[in-house]
């Protein structure tokens, strides 16, 4: 579908912001575009943001669903502070959502579904489209869901059904608004209603009719295009965080020989990795939905006594229920990776929000001193990588690692540049196959480098032995109450962990002009918007240094040093400031912690603004 | 042996001696552990398997330092949780021969829920709860076997909970083996190690055991040679469930369906149940679970109560693996890639 009859503007970027009931298709709106997107070259990031439940009352607050794509022909760090455009399929999309947008921001609005029993149901007393309450926003009237009728006229569907092709209308008219490309979309919409072709039909008509009102209509006199972004030579696939970290665990197992075994249950926002790892038999991968997250984690814990990589994955509440078998497992001194996909808390909190709350979690929470390091992925994509990483310090130096994504992560996307498989580090386990002292096997006498144990799985002959969760004696392994002993091995856990500083990559510092006193320091998902921020911040000609933690436990072995070398560090988090309690605990510098705990990630704009605060008042 | 289908033999002359280790045993003098453990260690070369690659694994309790005196590979870990590690053992290593030891609070209480569940899904896996009705360990708390009434450390005036039976539950739990021994019968006891071993699936063996530090006696009535006749029915497939010196108790079927013990000259010859551990049914061997008396144990059903045969999870889970795999190794370049790709030059 091609159209050469109205102005075409090129712009630099774009945020587009979906908007409906949960029963709207939003998110199957969301994605099409995103992938049109991604397939034309654009850089892109995205949020969707859904509620909890699964279908709350139609028409009502709770049941609006979104998503929010920000794409641009540049490098792009955050899916956008506030949309430049909104489209609301109704009242209740409407009213959740304007808040947000900038006066003379683009308004694409369903008309019909704005009766007066859908504004009172959320309290609206007069329609927004009468009122003059919308005078600032360039309001698009459109009867999107009759318009979608009219054009599924002929074809052999429901009204219901019918009606609820009204997202592919929703989204032909967006492409053609954008100029994307609409092959990938007919394609996707063959496939997915092969079976059912009618519905097919319905479908394909909708989006059609949704371009082509694009093109006859008067309420829009220009379309636009965002040319194709820079990118490194490569090949490049869009790719969202929770199955960038299922296929970076199945590289891990790939790269490692060991069985991949996920022994897992069900919890928001972290089942898609349990899914999309059990879809993947044909690599070995042993997947078990356990009865309760404690078995999940036992379970793993078992596969890998047996010689696996055990993973568990999991969200805040579970790791709470699995905080007894990881420190069996710093006991036991296993490989165990558990995967904390975070989201809002304490308790239940908010299950489809994103939150950054449980590295102090991470860090302390099990009984006694039992240390257990801590990776976490900055994006979509850096959630292979980080998920690599933190297998390897698994097996390497057999503990229990934690990985800690988040919500935003997980759910949201970004292009991708596929990783060479021939490239991808090794990781060699190193089983122990003859016995190491006196004829006999010791499981506790350590490498020492790494200060690690020797891994001997069952069935290895001549080095039977026994091990458990009381403290044992330094090198035999045996059982050991010894006051000095126990001391020693405490210490001797610690320091296995702080040896692992040894292999990670010294701490970078992104200071263009080499002149910043401010430092900003963060961990996990807000790479992005911390990123978006400071370059906001320089081009008010201001100087300001980022960093970024992938490693919380150990710390970069340089980390100490680059923070005592700024006259400020500011530590944003989506959480109450626990890095900054961490790095001001072991490094005594005065961290300035910049908070906020809404379930959304920070805009660059806050950041930026206070980013300028600080070094103003240097 | 079905249950030991994966596991290398040895051809090397094994000995209890080769299942000791150089650990002293440190349960109590007098502890009917050691007979477990006596057992267990001159059963094993029976097996003829390769020591290497039998496991032990263990909760909390005094059950639970078991695997520090077997001379295999043992796991000691945390309390209640010891079915689902050794599920994660049994689904990714089928030549591994897979054991855990256990107890009545272990099992029972904080570990209720695995033991159901591995029963459900039935896990290869050989699970012998020792049930002395007491928390030992922790120096003589009621456990869920206790006896309703009972007065220990934290019931000064009586347990008020309403006992469990581990039969009856693991039947509930749709358990494929359950059987139900004695510490100090050893003949009993190895015959139904024996019997469980060679089951494919959850193999629960109830082993009523004596804590004689704070719970001495509990199963008296069941092993003094005055009183056992007349309290222990043996159930031995094949034949009628007859007890007493001179077999003079039987187990019939009454009009309503139910069973009872009644004297054999009171009913007819073909009321006497016949015993079948095979029967597909878990009925019969449900109401045998249900006749003992809870407080003075009379008639108390010992021997293997269901042993049928249902396929093992861990067989389903690596069949249904095995089937997902192609001909060829799978390309994890085009995993990465995916579906829609593009290039940048």
């Amino acid at each position: 579908m091609t159209s050469t009859a109205k102005t075409v503007v090129p712009l630099g970027h774009v945020v587009i912001r979906f908007a409906g009931d949960s029963g709207d298709g939003m998110q199957l709106t969301g994605d099409r575009f995103t992938s049109e997107t991604a397939g034309l070259g654009n850089d892109l990031s995205t949020l969707p943001d859904f509620p909890a439940e699964i279908r709350a009352p139609a028409g009502t607050l709770p049941g609006v669903s979104a998503f929010q794509l920000h794409f641009a022909d540049h490098d792009i760090m955050t899916p956008g502070d506030r949309p430049d455009v909104l489209v609301a399929m109704n009242p209740a999309a409407l009213k959740a959502n304007l808040k947000d947008l900038r006066p003379g921001s683009d308004l694409i609005i369903n008309t019909d579904e704005f009766t007066k029993r859908n504004l009172e149901k959320v309290g609206y007393h007069a329609n927004p489209l009468e009122d003059g309450s919308l005078e600032q926003y360039a309001v698009h009237d459109i009867a999107l869901t009759s318009m979608t009728l009219e054009a599924l006229a002929d074809c052999d569907v429901s009204k219901k059904e019918a009606e609820r092709a009204k997202n592919m209308f929703a989204l032909g008219l967006l492409c053609w608004l954008y100029s994307r490309p609409t092959e990938g979309t007919l394609e996707f919409l063959r496939t997915k209603f092969a079976k059912k072709p009618d519905i097919m039909a319905a479908n394909i008509a909708a989006f059609e009719a949704g371009w082509s009102f694009g093109e006859t209509t008067e309420s829009f006199s220009v379309r636009y295009e965002v040319k194709p972004a820079p990118m490194l030579p490569g090949t490049y696939r869009n790719i969202t965080g929770n199955p960038a970290l299922a296929y970076g665990l199945i590289a891990a197992s790939r790269q490692s020989g060991l069985p991949l075994f996920l022994g897992s249950y069900p919890i928001t926002p972290a089942s898609d990795i349990l899914h999309e790892l059990s879809k993947h038999k044909d690599f070995g991968v042993v997947t078990v939905q356990a009865e309760d997250e404690i078995a999940g984690v036992t379970a793993a814990l078992g596969a890998s006594y047996a010689g696996s990589l055990g993973v568990t994955t999991t969200s805040g509440p579970g790791v709470a229920l699995k905080s007894e078998a990881i420190g069996l497992a710093v006991s036991l001194e296993l490989p165990l990776v558990v995967v904390d996909v975070q989201r809002g808390g304490p308790s239940t909190g908010l299950p489809t929000k994103t939150e950054q709350a449980d590295l102090l979690q991470a860090m302390f929470g099990r009984n006694g001193e039992a240390p257990v390091p801590i990776v976490a992925p900055r994006s979509p994509g850096d959630c292979f990588d980080a998920a690599l990483e933190a297998a390897r310090i698994a097996i390497v130096y057999r503990t229990p690692v934690f990985l800690l994504s988040d919500g935003y992560l997980a759910n949201g996307s970004e292009p991708w540049r596929v990783p060479d498989v021939n490239k991808l580090p090794s990781i060699d386990p190193n089983f122990a196959t003859e016995p190491n002292h006196d004829g006999e096997f010791w499981p506790y006498l350590r490498d020492p480098e790494t200060l690690a144990r020797p891994w001997a799985v069952p069935g290895t002959p001549g080095l039977e032995h026994r091990i458990g969760g009381l403290e044992k004696a330094d090198g035999s392994g045996d059982i050991s109450y010894d006051p000095e002993n126990h001391d020693h091995m405490v210490r001797l856990r610690q320091a296995k962990v702080d040896a692992i500083a040894a292999t990670i990559p010294p701490v970078e510092v992104e200071d263009p002009s080499g002149q910043a006193r401010v430092l900003i320091l963060g961990w996990g998902s807000t790479y992005g918007p911390i990123g978006a921020a400071c370059r906001a911040v320089r081009a008010e000609g201001l100087d300001v240094a980022q960093a970024h933690l992938r490693h919380l436990n150990p710390f970069p072995a340089n980390l100490g040093e680059i923070l005592h070398s700024y006259d400020r560090v500011i530590v944003p988090e989506m959480n109450l400031g626990q890095l900054a309690f961490l790095i001001r605990g072991r490094y005594l510098v005065d961290a300035i912690g910049y908070n906020q705990v809404r379930g959304l990630p920070f805009t660059s704009e806050e950041l930026a603004s206070a980013i300028t605060d600080v070094i103003s008042n240097l | 042996m079905p249950g030991l289908a994966g596991v290398p033999r040895t051809d090397e002359k094994q000995t209890a001696k080769s299942f000791k280790t150089d650990q002293e045993v440190r349960w109590c003098p007098g502890c009917g552990d050691y007979a477990i453990l006596a057992a267990v260690q001159g059963f094993l070369p029976e097996l003829g398997l390769r020591k290497e690659n039998i496991v032990f694994i263990s909760g909390i309790g005094c059950s639970s330092r078991f695997p520090y005196y077997m001379n295999t590979y043992g796991m000691h870990s945390i309390h209640g949780r010891a079915p689902a590690i050794a599920t994660g053992v049994a689904v990714t290593r089928p030549d591994l021969s897979v054991w855990v030891v256990t107890g009545d609070g272990d099992a029972l209480s904080i570990g209720g829920n695995h033991l159901i569940h591995a029963l459900r899904r039935n896990v290869n896996l050989k699970i012998l709860l020792f049930n002395n009705r007491i928390y030992g360990l922790t120096k003589g708390q009621y456990s869920p076997t206790s006896e309703t009434g009972k007065i220990t450390k934290s019931t000064p005036m009586g347990s008020l909970d309403y006992s469990f039976n581990p039969v009856s539950i693991a039947l509930g739990a749709e358990a494929s083996f359950v059987a139900r021994t004695i510490d100090s019968d050893r003949q009993h006891l190895t015959e139904t190690l024996r019997r469980a071993a060679a089951h494919e699936g959850t193999a629960l063996v109830e082993i009523l055991q004596n804590c004689n530090i704070f719970n001495d006696g509990a199963w008296a009535p069941l092993k003094d040679v005055d009183t056992r006749d007349d309290m222990l029915i043996r159930l031995v497939d094949g034949e009628q469930i007859r007890f007493g010196a001179d077999g003079e108790h039987v187990v019939v079927r009454g009009k309503g369906g139910h069973i009872t013990v009644a004297e054999a000259a009171d009913v007819d010859e073909s009321d006497i149940i016949v015993f079948d551990s095979h029967a597909e049914d878990p009925g019969l061997a449900f109401a045998l679970s249900r006749l003992a008396d809870v407080h003075s144990l009379a008639d108390t059903p010992v021997g293997v109560f269901r042993d049928v045969v249902r396929p093992s999870y861990d067989r389903l889970v690596r069949e249904q693996v095995e089937a997902a795999k192609g001909t060829e190794q799978p390309d994890l370049q085009a995993l990465l890639r995916g579906k829609d790709t593009w290039t940048v030059n």
